[in-house]
């Protein structure tokens, strides 16, 4: 088990290396181009194999409990410890992340982007992959913020690289955005290790009797907060989204909404709840306060980038409906009860299978038509997806409708979670005002179900005129079907069955909820 | 060196194991010189090598040294303890970044000598492989030295010689210059430091730092200010080499006049010198006047990190020079990083806490030792063919040459302190720490704003290495020592990443 987690995170590393050099005789291929695109299929692909037989060795009666741990001592100056482990909280975002990346690159050897060679492509996506697990699988403050960081650098260039129109400024503002907040939450992180003593989170979640005073935890709060809003993103920090999503390529805000904005949310539940709860606390209300303003705000933007004559681009749309969808997952968390954080784990997952899916839709019909704005596409009537390519426009409107939180879809539970715990948020809080944040966030529901029908009008419905020839596109092909199946089914499967994930995710959070203590 | 009260004192045994290293390349530099004169001008490379071995001996005499705790020149009689020489943990870790950069140098100087052969541009070689070894000698007799005279005898060995390096390109208007306004502001900086080291020996009537740092603790309350002022303008020709603000703007223009190798050689071993005796007087040798440096360096060192920083920020990638200018403004801002942990040391309780606290400055300036002269020597590699050296020259240098191009990176994500550059973050991280751990915590803020103004410009450098090249790409040849040093930083650079624990032990138990 240990071997197998240790083998995820270190995997892709190594594959990235290999990627770099030249294809083994025997495995050439028909080209040096589809030799790595086919090894970036391989690597993904062991990845999640691995990372599946280790969801299904995964003592779910236990699920509370770290398992797979691996615990050696690597910077004893430091105390950084290569700490790793997973329980019910990460294992679902780890396997995500694994399924995601496998996706992509599945959908990139059929599909490349525009750019240069894709040997550095398939380099980068795995250096990506291994940050992202490594996120989820450190067990130690320092190890996280370094995984963290690791991240960085391959969006940059993928966005830099391989984007659409405005590429470079769209890097440099995802990068200088996400830098800022981590130094500072570099800062946080070493308060906290170096006033308790230890950088462990196990240690530190668990042993409440530490000498962390209230104001270091405030302080720590809000300067580790910062840092992780900046990554979810929470409104007002949220503004680099937009642009990196619309100029990055469709893998690139597949990968980015699908698990890149979950380490932010992650570290919030990981890091900050457990251990420092009464910073938490003194934070929750502004923090509830940001988030409905983000999923309010996220909602209009919405609005008026559907708006016809807008010229709204698609992929900025659901850019910021992830604003909205975050401020749930937000909201959830800082409620600071079982049902509101369960909620936030939830509408995590969903959000990343949901989102990721809309991304590759919209990124297939991009390819498809040259363009993603909404104006060019609808034209004054409609683009008429249904009559055009009948499955993609299914597809289309399966995914908005999922977004938009239909009961019996994956996207329904978690923000139903996240208002119920905003109900009856943790006892030191104030209930008044967390009632008011629900009322307002069931308002962003409605919202959000406003635009995305409104989109879902403009792109799938509309006249096919049967005189002149209506230029038909291609519909969904045999490895967009491969690479989308799995997330239409998960986001099925999560919205009949959510014990499946709730179960996972629930022991879990109580004891973190409860300081260790199950 | 200064009491000899009785006769038998007069006759002082010499541990010369222990003053090796300096010693040697102190003579492997004066034999340079001599041999220079008999040596026809076909052979002259030969001196190179001879640098080279000497500079190789010093260091591997270094290795006798390791885990033992000598001093020499020492006082004699009853009760003295003070010694002027003293090796121990902290003196040879430093010695060793000095010989190593100096190692490393030296490899970068062989190419430019070549090359400067090769072009008619003529770089006298005895002489400057002269300079550079004494220079050399005295950076590595700094760390050992404990009296104030023997300290200021070796920071000026270590600097004139430096003044003629920066000024040896013959017929340069630019080189002339730069060593003209180096050896003014120097001058000036080193007599402000022997008027300070004036004023503490006055008020404590001893040189030895361990017997000032005593004696300061119950100075006469009427020469109190008299000390105070000492001690601050003692710590002006230190800071000075550090190239703290305000005694900084020399250097950008000094390493552009400078040949590249003595730029890189300034930029790490004179800084190494300048922090050394910062780390050496303060802690040793003012304890008692924590209060008054603390506060002195910590603001010395926000105004350093943010101006070295800005002004890198400012630089147009298109001036000519703009990639060693940039390396220059650049190596002023990581100045700053270097500081903190002193200004911290000086709001620490305990004498291990100090010790802890300056370790985290060494491991820092072994880590930037390394990736600094890595960088310089990539630079040198790019400056053979584009000759004004912009940082818009580098654009597309992975199409060019691929391996120099992610080494580059690599070095300059270590200097931003950004993944894969993992002994950068850390090093920056046990920096951060002897901050917060002092209570500083609004230099922990500003570090955390420079850190990421830094991020700015080193990612742009970084990108553009990889971006479409302008032209076709022409490959040629990389000379060997070029490439030995490219290869010897890249290493280190890696292997520390791998392993970080190898220069962070000192940020541990400190370096004693």
């Amino acid at each position: 088990m240990q071997f197998l987690l240790a083998l995820i995170v270190v995997g892709p590393l190594v594959g990235a290396a290999a990627a770099l050099l030249p294809a083994p005789p025997g495995l050439k291929g028909k080209s040096p181009d589809q030799a790595v695109l086919r090894h970036g299929v391989t690597v993904t692909g062991v990845i999640l194999v691995a990372a599946i037989v280790l969801a299904l060795g995964f003592d779910h009666d236990h699920p509370s409990k770290m398992q797979a741990t691996t615990d050696i001592s690597w910077i004893p100056a430091l105390d950084v410890r290569i700490h790793l482990g997973i329980d019910g909280i990460s294992l679902p975002l780890l396997v995500l992340t694994a399924l995601l990346t496998f996706l992509c690159a599945l959908y990139s050897y059929f599909k490349m982007p525009a750019g240069p060679s894709p040997k550095a492509f398939v380099a980068l996506i795995l250096v990506l992959e291994s940050g992202t697990l490594a996120t989820f699988a450190v067990l130690d403050l320092l190890l996280f913020f370094l995984a963290f960081e690791m991240v960085l650098i391959p969006m940059y260039f993928l966005i830099a690289r391989w984007g659409g129109a405005q590429r470079t400024q769209a890097a440099w503002k995802f990068i200088l955005y996400t830098l800022l907040g981590s130094v500072v939450m570099l800062l946080g992180l070493l308060l906290i290790g170096l006033r308790a003593g230890t950088f462990d989170m196990v240690a530190l979640a668990t042993d409440n009797d530490r000498q962390l005073s209230t104001s270091v935890q405030v302080i720590a709060v809000l300067a580790i907060g910062i840092g992780l809003a900046v990554k979810t993103p929470m409104w007002p920090l949220h503004s680099w989204l937009p642009d990196a999503h619309t100029a990055a390529p469709t893998v690139g805000s597949v990968l980015l909404a699908g698990v890149l904005l979950k380490m932010g949310t992650y570290g919030f539940v990981r890091i900050l709840l457990p251990i420092a709860p009464d910073g938490m606390e003194t934070f929750a209300p502004y923090l509830a306060a940001f988030a409905v303003v983000g999923i309010i705000y996220g909602s209009l933007a919405c609005l008026a980038l559907a708006r016809p004559g807008a010229k709204g681009d698609l992929k900025r749309l659901i850019a910021y409906s992830s604003v909205g969808h975050m401020g749930f997952v937000l909201l959830g968390i800082s409620t600071m009860t079982p049902t509101g954080v369960n909620g936030a784990l939830f509408a995590n997952i969903a959000h990343g299978l949901i989102t990721g899916l809309l991304f590759f839709l919209v990124g297939a019909l991009k390819d498809r038509t040259g363009t993603s704005d909404l104006d060019t596409l609808a034209k004054e009537s409609g683009a008429a997806l249904y009559g055009k390519a009948p499955r993609l426009g299914g597809l289309l409107a399966f995914g908005a409708v999922a977004s938009l939180g239909l009961p019996g879809l994956a996207g329904f539970w978690g923000e139903m979670l996240a208002l119920f715990g905003a109900f009856k948020p943790a006892d030191d809080l104030s209930r008044p005002a967390f009632l008011t944040f629900m009322a307002i966030a069931a308002f962003g529901t409605l919202l959000t179900a406003a635009y995305m029908l409104i989109v879902v009008r403009r792109v799938c419905m509309g006249p096919t005129s049967e005189t002149q020839e209506t230029p038909r596109l291609a519909d969904v092909q045999g490895y967009e079907f491969a690479a989308w199946t799995p997330l239409v089914a998960l986001t099925v499967l999560a919205g009949l069955w959510p014990a499946a994930l709730l179960g996972l995710t629930d022991p879990a959070v109580q004891q973190l909820l409860a300081g260790g203590k199950s | 060196m200064i009491a000899a009260e009785s006769t038998a004192s007069l006759i002082q045994s010499v541990d010369w194991v222990a003053v090796a290293p300096p010693t040697i390349v102190a003579v492997v530099g004066l034999a340079v010189l001599v041999a220079d004169l008999f040596l026809s001008e076909r052979n002259k490379h030969v001196l190179g090598w001879v640098s080279l071995a000497g500079l190789v001996a010093a260091g591997l005499f270094l290795l006798p040294l390791t885990d033992s705790h000598r001093s020499t020149f020492c006082l004699s009689g009853p009760r003295a303890t003070a010694c002027s020489y003293t090796v121990d943990e902290f003196t040879l870790v430093i010695q060793l970044l000095v010989i190593g950069g100096a190692l490393l140098t030296a490899l970068l100087s062989m190419t430019a000598l070549k090359d400067a052969r090769n072009a008619d541009k003529d770089l006298p070689e005895g002489e400057y492989w002269f300079l550079l070894l004494s220079s050399a000698a005295g950076a590595a007799l700094l760390p050992a030295s404990r009296d104030l005279a023997t300290l200021v005898v070796a920071l000026e060995v270590a600097s004139l010689p430096a003044f003629a390096l920066v000024g040896l390109k013959r017929g340069d208007k630019r080189s002339s210059e730069a060593a003209l306004k180096f050896f003014l502001s120097s001058v000036t900086a080193t007599a402000v430091t022997l008027l300070g080291v004036s004023f503490v020996y006055a008020a404590t009537g001893t040189m030895h730092l361990t017997e000032v740092g005593e004696k300061l603790g119950n100075v006469d309350g009427q020469l109190d200010t008299l000390a105070q002022t000492g001690v601050v303008l003692t710590l002006v020709g230190f800071a000075f080499k550090v190239a703290a603000v305000p005694f900084h703007f020399w250097v950008p223009d000094t390493y552009v006049g400078a040949p590249l190798p003595v730029a890189a050689y300034l930029s790490v071993v004179g800084k190494a010198v300048g922090f050394t005796g910062l780390i050496l007087v303060t802690v040793v040798a003012f304890p008692e006047y924590a209060d008054v440096w603390g506060p002195a360096l910590a603001a010395l060192a926000a105004l350093t990190m943010t101006i070295g920083n800005v002004a890198a920020l400012r630089q147009q990638s298109t001036r000519a020079y703009s990639a060693v200018r940039l390396l220059a403004w650049s190596s002023v801002g990581q100045a700053g990083y270097l500081l903190v942990p002193i200004a911290a040391a000086g709001y620490a309780d305990r004498h291990t806490d100090v010790l802890e606290t300056t370790g985290a400055t060494v491991a820092y300036a072994l880590m930037y030792a390394a990736v600094n002269l890595g960088a310089f020597a990539v630079a040198a590699l790019v400056g053979r063919t584009q000759k004004l050296n912009r940082v818009s020259d580098y654009r597309g240098l992975y199409a060019k040459s691929p391996l120099s191009a992610l080494v580059l990176a690599f070095f300059l994500l270590c200097l931003a302190g950004l993944p894969p550059g993992i002994i950068g973050l850390f090093a920056k991280v046990t920096v951060f720490s002897t901050a917060v751990d002092a209570g500083l915590g609004w230099l922990a803020v500003v570090m955390a704003a420079n850190v990421v103004i830094a991020l700015y410009y080193y990612l742009q450098w970084t990108a553009l290495l990889f971006r479409a090249p302008e032209g076709e790409p022409a490959k040629h040849h990389i000379p060997a020592p070029l490439t030995a040093a490219i290869a010897v930083t890249a290493v280190l650079g890696v292997a520390l990443s791998g392993a970080p624990q190898l220069v962070l032990q000192f940020a541990e138990h400190g370096v004693r």
